[in-house]
Formats: C-alpha cells, sequence, structure tokens
C-alpha cells in the first residue's frame, strides 16, 4: 500500500475549520483567483460566516472529499481539492480544485492535487470515473487537467457571462481504464 | 408588438397546471412503480414510492420554489378532462449566466407517443426563454433513452456534452448526453415570435 495522500510537491490534508476559514477568506479577496474557479458572482464572507460553511460541509461527508493542499517543502497551505460523488451507484464523481496562493500557480502544484484527488477516487473510492468542468478561458487549468489524463467531452455553448462576454464550459472526464495505463498509477 | 395575449400554459390538448396536493400523490405514486419509467427519467436507483411520501415531495418543491426562486415546476394536464398527464420543470436556474436545465415526462404509458411531451416542451420553452429569459436551457439524457434524444433534436437542441460511460444499468455501461438550446437558436426556430 502506498501513501496515497502524498506527491513530490504537495500533499492531501484534513484542516481544521478555523484554519480553513482564515484561508478562504484570504483567497476570496483575489477575485482573479475566484473567477477562475467558479461561475457564482463574487462575493465576500466573514471569517465566521465562512467556518459555518465549512463546518456544515465537514458534516455532510458520505458523498463529498474535501482536501487541503499543503506543501511538501514547508507545509504551507496553499488550495483545496475535493471530489463530489455524483452517484455511487454509476461510480462517478466531480473534480474541484482552487489554489488559492497565486504564488503557487503555474508551477506544477495544482496539476498534482488534481493527479493525488484522482488517484484517491479510482484507489480509495473505486470510481469508475471523474468529471470535470472548467471555463473556457482558464487555459492554465485545461492544460493541467489534460496533463492528467483528462479527455474533452464536450462543451456548452455560452454557458458563463462576464464583463459583457459570454463564455463556454469545457467538461472533462477520464475512466479508471485510461487512469490505469497513464504514470500516475505505477 | 408585446404579446401578452397568448396563454403560456396552454397548448392543443395539453395544458400547464399546479399540483394537486389531494388528487395527485395517488396517481405520481403508480407512476414511481413503473420502474421502465422511473428508469428513463431519473438517473439514481429509482424506487417506488408511496403517495403519503409523494405528497411529502410535493410540499418540499414548493417549499423549495417559494425560497430559491430557481425552480418552476408544472403538472402537465390533458385539455379535455385536466387529468394529470406528467411534469415540465425548469431547475437549478442560474440567474447571473441565464441557464436552466430542463426535463418532464409523461407517466403513464397509455398517454406517452401521443404528441403531448411535444406541446408540453413548446411551452416549457416558451416559459424559459420567454418569461425567464434565460439565455441557454439544457437537458440531461441518458444514452439508452432514444425518445427523449428524439425529442430535443426535434427541438433544435445541439449535442454538447457526451459523458463516456457515466451510467451503469443491468450491467451495461451507457453514456450520458447533455444537450443545449440557446435563446437565439429558438427564437430563430419560431421568425422571432416564439
Amino acid at each position: 500500500m502506498k501513501d496515497i495522500y502524498r506527491g513530490s510537491l504537495v500533499r492531501l490534508c484534513g484542516e481544521s475549520p478555523e484554519v480553513m476559514a482564515k484561508a478562504f477568506a484570504k483567497w476570496d479577496r483575489d477575485t482573479e483567483q475566484h473567477r477562475l474557479a467558479d461561475s457564482d458572482p463574487a462575493q465576500l464572507w466573514s471569517e465566521k460566516k465562512i467556518k459555518e460553511f465549512v463546518e456544515k460541509n465537514g458534516e455532510k461527508n458520505s458523498q463529498s472529499f474535501r482536501f487541503s493542499v499543503r506543501t511538501l517543502a514547508d507545509d504551507t497551505l496553499i488550495g483545496g481539492v475535493g471530489l463530489w460523488v455524483s452517484s455511487w451507484a454509476h461510480a462517478d464523481a466531480w473534480l474541484g480544485i482552487s489554489i488559492g496562493e497565486r504564488d503557487y500557480w503555474g508551477r506544477g502544484y495544482g496539476s498534482e492535487a488534481v493527479r493525488l484527488a484522482v488517484r484517491y477516487g479510482f484507489l480509495e473510492l473505486n470510481l469508475r470515473r471523474v468529471t470535470l468542468g472548467v471555463h473556457s478561458y482558464n487555459e492554465r487549468a485545461l492544460k493541467a487537467y489534460q496533463k492528467a489524463g483528462f479527455k474533452m467531452e464536450g462543451r456548452t455553448r455560452g454557458e458563463g457571462l462576464r464583463d459583457g462576454q459570454r463564455y463556454d464550459g469545457f467538461y472533462m472526464g477520464i475512466l479508471y481504464d485510461e487512469w490505469l495505463t497513464t504514470q500516475e498509477a505505477k | 408588438m408585446l404579446d401578452i395575449q397568448t396563454q403560456l400554459f396552454e397548448a392543443k390538448d395539453v395544458r400547464f397546471g399546479p399540483i394537486d396536493h389531494e388528487t395527485h400523490p395517488e396517481i405520481e405514486s403508480r407512476w414511481t412503480h413503473d420502474a421502465e419509467f422511473m428508469r428513463l427519467m431519473e438517473l439514481k436507483p429509482v424506487r417506488p414510492i408511496s403517495a403519503a411520501l409523494v405528497k411529502k415531495q410535493y410540499e418540499s418543491i414548493e417549499k423549495e420554489m417559494e425560497e430559491d426562486k430557481n425552480l418552476f415546476y408544472f403538472t402537465i394536464r390533458a385539455r379535455e378532462d385536466d387529468r394529470l398527464l406528467g411534469k415540465a420543470v425548469v431547475e437549478w436556474v442560474d440567474w447571473t449566466n441565464g441557464n436552466g436545465f430542463i426535463r418532464l415526462g409523461i407517466g403513464a404509458a397509455e398517454d406517452r407517443r401521443r404528441g403531448y411531451g411535444s406541446q408540453a416542451l413548446g411551452m416549457l420553452l416558451r416559459y424559459a426563454f420567454g418569461e425567464l429569459n434565460l439565455y441557454r436551457v439544457t437537458a440531461v439524457v441518458p444514452a439508452y433513452n432514444e425518445g427523449a434524444t428524439r425529442l430535443f433534436q426535434k427541438f433544435g437542441f445541439m449535442e454538447e456534452i457526451r459523458r463516456r460511460q457515466a451510467l451503469n444499468r443491468d450491467g451495461q455501461i451507457w453514456d450520458l448526453v447533455s444537450f443545449g438550446l440557446l435563446n437565439s437558436e429558438w427564437r430563430e426556430q419560431n421568425n422571432g415570435r416564439g
């Protein structure tokens, strides 16, 4: 058995709600970060309220598997990643990730967190596939997903609207059988 | 000209009506005992549901409509006698981006293949685009549901996403297909009138 939480740059952790709330409150103030990760309007919540959200999410954990992402080098908390099982019967889950600390963008940290979450989904949750959605303008994420073995499964035309411009949603998936043939499985 | 005389909830043979908490639970409970129908409609494991539980579900539907304001639920009725034929829904409306998901179904086998679903979909689209002002709607269909696939294609929906091997039913693996239609496309089809 291998340590499925650990990669070469980051590891997946559990975090106390206080620590996570503090981090989210900081990251939410970076609207570029929010708009890369989410299609809901950017808005600001108090640390107190975010802590309540985090606690509530922690209770509903039979279908959702959330992790914080910490660097191996100095244990810095840089983001979060999670799997939301859409159906146990069909063995499929949505993957979501955001790297809140922008100093760690474009350096392979997010890519590795994605690969760790996918590995967790296949080895621990026994999923048949993992699904994700990404804004068409988020090229960095798109590259990371392709590198992790996700294949494009379609695009929704004009799904989002920002600053008066319509953008598409890209939807990708990776199958267990495909993942088995990648480096990650070995 | 603003055409407010056109009745949004009236079609040739069917109309939209509200939920009737007295008489509908019994009928809908009967539909849930038809596994074949339920598996065309639902991705989740199906289960037969009692009238008492359907009644509770209706209550939570109307509560959600009232509180969240992103669910629009209609019962499909026969014009001749107002009897319950099925349901038509716009759900998960994302107001910021102008998106919504739609689904509909005709409950009893003897009421299917008579054009009721098609008329209901026409009304549902007019409602989503003309009344809710959505930019686009999405319909998610299991690849084995050929009837729904034909219906959405007939209304000009485009296949946008094909989630490979996303469903496991009867030991067989199926794709999950997502269809999209834009308000502008719908308007064009209807010569700008809807």
